[in-house]
């Protein structure tokens, strides 16, 4: 019992010695937020779209779906481009884009620039989709299942890291098996 | 008179924080408008995430704050509008946690180490009092040596 008591500080700075390892991980990101909309059904929604046809949630039915909240104004959406470039060009995931709070014109500009990895974009000008789905900052990248529930959520620019080990096993999971 | 007391109130306007609700977000109604300002200084906003929604010039506190201006507007009572707001965002929102089990720790931990902290400063304290008897009288042997050691010295 003694010995247990001396034995307490050690034991004590261990333990936070865990958890502040784990906070030193790249991937960790202490603003992160929990989303509440995990396995919910996804807001419902239907914008214009920016070149063409519009998006809706009710028109997102049937399959899964990856949905990618950016903005030309946003600096590390620019970061996060070349990787949704290569999902939509090498793994032909079904990739959506909301213009969240930006003009058209602006988007457009953007995708020319840098290629357009998105089957259609809508466009939320005054953030009113954006705020229903609970985006506090872009990008954000959602999945949908087949019946429209939100499966994943990521806050942030995508990793490659993400992408190899959450994003593609889930959308493989999704459009294998029952959804 | 009239012109100091004006200057004086100006003086103190200086010393508030200025507001982040604009003009143009505020309701015609006074008091749904109270209302809503109550509210609002018990929601997070997500951006900044120390500040409340009423103090913060983020994009996304006016978006919280027209939101829950809206569900006012639309009838909601207060319970319901900051419900809409935590479905969206989650509890983190709320300045002042919920009591439930995830945040038990976070009510009752700072007392927990308190009374840890009690606890051991009384078992220590025992302790200390227990070391701290009076000492045990000398016995004749002793005393006797004591005797020749002091007479050995003064001599």
């Amino acid at each position: 019992m003694r010995k247990l008591i001396y034995a307490l500080p050690a034991l004590l700075f261990a333990g936070l010695a865990f958890y502040f390892v784990l906070a030193l991980q790249p991937d960790y990101d202490p603003h992160a937020l929990p989303s509440v909309m995990i396995d919910k059904e996804a807001p419902a929604f239907s914008l214009t779209g920016l070149n063409g046809a519009g998006i809706s949630r009710d028109g997102f039915k049937g399959g899964p779906v990856v949905i990618n909240f950016f903005a030309s104004w946003c600096v590390p959406c620019r970061e996060e481009h070349p990787l949704l470039m290569r999902l939509a060009e090498k793994e032909h995931i079904p990739l959506y884009g909301i213009d969240y709070k930006d003009t058209p014109e602006a988007a457009r500009r953007l995708l020319g620039e840098f290629g357009n990895p998105f089957r259609a974009v809508g466009v939320d000008a005054d953030g009113r989709a954006g705020l229903d789905f609970g985006v506090y900052g872009v990008p954000e990248t959602y999945v949908l299942d087949g019946s429209g529930h939100i499966r994943k959520k990521f806050t942030g620019p995508l990793t490659a890291r993400q992408v190899e080990q959450e994003l593609l096993p889930i959308l493989r999971q999704l459009s294998g098996g029952a959804s | 008179m009239r012109t100091l007391l004006l200057a004086l109130a100006m003086l103190v306007g200086l010393g508030l924080p200025a507001l982040a609700v604009d003009p143009y977000e505020q309701l015609a109604d006074p008091v749904l408008e109270a209302r809503a300002r109550e509210l609002s200084t018990g929601l997070r906003c997500l951006v900044c995430q120390n500040e409340t929604i009423d103090e913060s010039n983020a994009g996304l506190a006016h978006d919280i704050r027209t939101l829950l201006r809206e569900r006012l507007v639309a009838g909601d009572s207060d319970a319901q509008a900051v419900k809409a707001i935590v479905d969206r965002y989650g509890e983190f929102v709320l300045l002042r946690p919920r009591l439930h089990p995830a945040t038990l720790m976070l009510w009752f931990g700072p007392g927990l180490v308190l009374l840890l902290a009690a606890g051991g400063a009384m078992a220590w304290l025992r302790q200390h009092r227990r070391e701290a008897r009076p000492p045990i009288p000398l016995s004749d042997d002793e005393r006797r040596s004591l005797q020749t050691l002091l007479e050995e010295k003064q001599s």
